[in-house]
């Protein structure tokens, strides 16, 4: 196999000037700042470059801020007619291309197989849009009755300067049962989608979280924060959950309803998945409603398992904790099992992951759980508190990008604040080691020697290829194929090349599974003819 | 139901557009540009934009997509994206080397009103275009026309190249308009066999149907080069094959250039084929070669032997007005019977030829510009069909109605063999055919009692 023949072996600082080579001076010096070669340093996390502008002409792997807004958070809910006010591409490429499974049952509301727009045209980005707003929200009304109508706004939006904020809460007091409510989240806005997250996160706390008081049946209540259900992994968690006898209250945001969003602040402990998309969310829940939280993670057999007893430690119950114990000791012989039938196969090979703003993270679990080794990794919108861990977040500088995405102040509720725990409850779980609103970030996780390279680009993804030749390259879609051109398998780990679920243990089995089959795939052997192999035999050859 | 929300009673819209059969400029230029050899295209605005169409496009076709953005920030957006489009240029030909960059605008560039042309010229004048490299572009504000309009627009600025030296090098400039990598191909062989010397443009076979060889090129061996663009001022003239995506090009070509045209239908199917190579015949003054005869009545053949199952069979139709106009057409010929037909392409024009095709039918076709999926799905279930015909996005119609679905148009995002087994010309007839029959034929199977069930069909 053409992956398994290893070059000689460059440094990282090699493979680090070799990628700046090329560019012009200015582009060079402000790459060098987010290409980190790891030191492993035992007291102190060494800084990157992260969340900056990306550089115009330069390939890179971000999307937008709407993006980030329609297509990531408020895409997997599925009661909420999400409407996108701007030309019509915008709306059309949101539309299912994210691959969040939903079960709304034989009846239950689901929008998320439509795509709705006003259709901006000519006139209405010169003569301004919101008259056709407002028409294009109430033909959602009249046709759907939808609990909820979310607007989008598109990038013409803001330079015309529609108020589509007044127009949603005009056409909000207008029907009455129904709440409509908008996003600033033109696609120029902030470097890449994780302003949107912020922008979509932040309308959500204001206009849904909280209004349903109803107290939910169940025990142990929590809010998965930052869970987005591609694939089914929403699913696997919450059947792990269950059967631990957790109830989870609320998704953010995915498989979610209105009605999640509206019951969050009844949950008792918030626990974070993705920290890039929300771990301000977890904030406001415990500023405004007490709800505590904790960084999880569900990716990788290990980390389940760790998650759900650190839940248990949370609420402290011996009945819960022996249940978790109990699903664990069920759950843990299929993945080993798995494990090892694969592990021979896949151990000492490598990977790069370069995806998302906690996905590069969360994924070294399941291979080092397979025996690989994470050579290369960085995020496409991460910020540098998820290399660095939240210490750095007081020192974090507010520049001309993030400035402009709204940072909303809470205060406790009046009615609902109530802390989940006494004073004296959190401080001794605290002295037992119990880690609240903990983040340490990725680069500690990283190898000595490693490279951490913050919003890689096309030309870069090549160079690194090239040069350590990983056994397994993931990022998306369109780093794909042209990663694969070179002969190394590129696993999708946004859309998970429409496999899944990967969370959970039975999601850890179906990836150890879907790593053998890429690394271990005949057709990277077939990728010479005979002729090309040998091709100096075609003149020696004679026919007999 | 996947689509439960969409009720049989038809309310009139005026605003809200339900699951568009459409999308924005952009992504036609994006895609018309990867046509020229050597060319990045780029996105002038949000990086979004670029993300999206680089995603779409690569979805479809399963190869790389390469192109680069301006990534407009707030300050670009109020102050005007020139320093971006500046840098990107710089940046552009240092790092990836190519022949030309293809700039298309956006709604963002758009709305802010950007020079293409004069910060071009400013890139020239400053340094930042390498000798003997060029810069194209189009504007393509995608709050106008569709996908389709950016193709086309895209096109056009491709003529702009084109220079008239006064001397006729005797070739035929064919613009394809929207077709797949192996319609282009197949457009090309057919030239090929009547010997008529042709420029295609833009031709992305070569470039979106790739070979995995264990090395990748940014710019494949693919693509019409600048320097025939340059010389398809000379041609002795230019079929342009669709009215909407081609015509402008070759109205352009003639105006600038004085290369006479003339705008045919796609050739999809039998007659638009007839069409096409008798016109490409006329124009080069040649003959047409016994073997694309040979073809042609292969097609007439498998229509006669399978015409039973075509038979007042009712058909819904969604995609680009080119490729509906020679589908219906094709229908038509084999009488099936097209009964609801959308376009997200706006155009009068379309329903009135629409209606010209289909008027000797006992009953009056669905048709409209500038419609959605939405109403298409109503139009189907008041009046039930026998197949539909579309992109992807007709998978959820398809389950929800138990519909047989044929797979034809852009974006085919779940399955594969566009990029390389054509469907215009003769032999894309027959591939054609031979999946609308076994579409149909299945369903027979699966419908048919046991009683009736037959091994010879």
């Amino acid at each position: 196999m053409a992956t398994q023949s290893k070059p000689a072996q460059w440094t990282p600082a090699e493979v680090k000037e070799e990628m700046l080579k090329k560019y012009p001076p200015k582009v060079a010096r402000k790459r060098a700042s987010s290409i980190l070669i790891n030191e492993a340093l035992s007291n102190t996390t060494p800084e990157i470059q992260a969340n900056v502008r990306t550089i115009p002409g330069i390939i890179t792997m971000r999307g937008c801020t709407y993006a980030g807004c329609k297509g990531v958070i408020m895409g997997p809910t599925r009661d909420i007619v999400n409407l996108v006010h701007g030309p019509i591409g915008c709306s059309f490429y949101a539309w299912l291309t994210r691959r969040n499974q939903t079960d709304a049952g034989e009846t239950g509301e689901n929008y998320m197989t439509y795509a709705f727009s006003t259709d901006m045209q000519d006139s209405d980005v010169i003569f301004g849009g919101e008259k056709k707003l407002k028409a294009a929200i109430q033909e959602a009304y009249d046709l759907f009755h939808p609990k909820g109508i979310a607007v989008f706004a598109t990038c013409p939006v803001g330079l015309i300067g529609d108020d589509i904020h007044a127009v949603a809460k005009e056409m909000k007091d207008k029907f009455g049962d129904c709440n409509v409510f908008a996003f600033s989240c033109e696609g120029y806005k902030g470097v890449s989608q994780s302003a949107g997250h912020h922008i979509a996160n932040n309308q959500v706390f204001k206009h849904l979280v909280g209004q349903n008081d109803e107290k939910k049946p169940g025990e142990y209540k929590i809010n998965l924060l930052g869970e987005y259900n591609i694939g089914g992994d929403g699913f696997e968690i919450d059947r792990i959950l269950k059967l631990c006898g957790i109830t989870n209250i609320a998704t953010f945001s995915g498989n979610s309803t209105y009605d999640q969003f509206a019951s969050a602040h009844t949950a008792d402990l918030s626990c974070v998945m993705c920290h890039r998309s929300i771990n301000y969310v977890a904030d406001m829940l415990e500023t405004k409603y007490g709800i505590p939280w904790i960084k999880v993670n569900f990716i990788g057999a290990e980390a389940t398992a760790k998650s759900l007893r650190k839940i248990g430690q949370y609420f402290g119950d011996k009945t819960l904790i022996d249940r978790i114990e109990a699903v664990i000791a069920a759950e843990m012989p299929a993945v080993k099992a798995a494990l090892e039938d694969i592990k021979p196969r896949t151990e000492g090979k490598t990977a790069m992951l370069f995806v998302g703003g906690s996905r590069a993270h969360h994924y070294m679990e399941l291979f080092n759980e397979l025996g690989m080794k994470t050579v290369s990794t960085g995020y496409e919108f991460g910020h540098r508190d998820d290399y660095e861990g939240r210490e750095v977040i007081p020192g974090l500088k507010v520049d001309a990008d993030s400035r402009n995405i709204e940072e909303i102040e809470v205060e406790a509720d009046p009615e609902r604040f109530a802390p989940r725990k006494s004073e004296e409850e959190m401080k001794a779980l605290t002295d037992s080691g119990f880690e609240f609103k903990d983040y340490k970030g990725l680069i500690p996780d990283m190898d000595k020697g490693t490279l951490v390279i913050d919003d890689l680009n096309q030309y870069e993804a090549e160079k690194l290829v090239e040069m350590i030749k990983p056994d397994i390259f993931c990022a998306g879609i369109k780093e794909k194929y042209s990663i694969q051109k070179l002969g190394i398998p590129l696993k999708q780990l946004h859309s998970y090349d429409y496999g899944g679920p990967y969370a959970g243990f039975q999601g850890a089995v179906n990836f150890y599974k879907e790593i053998d089959r890429l690394v271990n795939s005949k057709v990277w052997g077939f990728m010479k003819a005979p002729w090309q192999e040998n091709p100096e035999l075609s003149a020696t050859y004679v026919w007999e | 139901m996947l689509l439960r929300h969409t009720p049989k009673e038809i309310k009139e819209r005026s605003a809200l557009v339900v699951n568009p059969a459409k999308t924005c400029q952009p992504i036609g230029a994006m895609y018309a540009a990867l046509g020229v050899h050597g060319c990045l295209p780029h996105s002038h605005g949000s990086q979004g934009c670029c993300a999206y169409h680089r995603s779409a496009l690569t979805k479809h076709y399963k190869e790389p997509i390469s192109a680069a953005t301006s990534s407009f920030t707030e300050g670009a957006s109020v102050f005007g994206g020139q320093a971006n489009l500046l840098q990107a240029i710089e940046n552009i030909f240092t790092v990836y080397e190519p022949e030309v960059i293809a700039v298309h605008t956006t709604c963002l560039s758009e709305t802010i009103g950007d020079d293409i042309k004069q910060i071009r010229d400013k890139a020239e004048k400053s340094g930042l275009v390498p000798k003997g490299k060029h810069i194209i572009y189009c504007n393509t504000p995608s709050y106008i026309g569709s996908h389709v309009t950016g193709f086309s627009n895209m096109v056009k600025g491709m003529t702009e190249v084109a220079e008239n030296t006064g001397k006729k090098n005797g070739k035929v400039n064919v613009i394809p308009g929207w077709v797949e990598p192996a319609d282009m191909e197949e457009l090309k062989r057919l030239a090929a066999l009547m010997a008529v010397p042709i420029t295609l443009f833009p031709d992305t076979s070569g470039v979106l149907n790739g070979p995995l060889s264990g090395e990748y090129h940014m710019f494949p061996e693919g693509g019409v080069t600048m320097k025939e663009l340059k010389e398809a001022g000379d041609a002795v003239g230019t079929l342009a094959l669709g009215e909407w995506c081609s015509a402008d090009a070759a109205r352009s070509l003639d105006t600038r250039c004085k290369v006479p045209c003339k705008v045919l239908d796609m050739p999809f199917g039998l007659k638009a084929t007839d069409r096409f190579v008798d016109a490409l015949r006329i124009i080069a003054g040649t003959s047409v070669p016994e073997e694309i005869t040979r073809e042609r009545g292969q097609l007439v053949d498998m229509i006669s032997d399978s015409h039973q199952y075509y038979y007042q069979k009712k058909v819904a139709l969604f995609g680009d007005p080119d490729q509906l106009i020679a589908m219906t057409e094709f229908l038509v010929s084999i009488d099936m019977w097209p009964t609801h037909m959308v376009t997200g392409t706006p155009g009068s024009k379309f329903e009135k030829r629409i209606k010209e095709l289909t008027a000797h039918l006992p009953y009056e076709v669905n048709v409209k510009a500038g419609g959605d999926m939405f109403l298409l799905h109503q139009w189907i279930k008041n009046e039930p069909v026998d197949l539909l015909i579309g992109n992807t996005y007709g998978k959820y119609i398809s389950r929800d109605e138990d519909l047989p679905f044929l797979r034809w148009g852009f974006p085919i995002l779940d399955r594969v063999g566009h990029q390389y087994f054509p469907t215009v010309g003769y032999k894309g007839g027959l591939r054609l055919l031979e999946k609308i029959l076994g579409l149909l034929l299945d369903r027979k199977d699966r419908d048919d009692s046991e009683t009736q069930f037959e091994l010879t069909l």
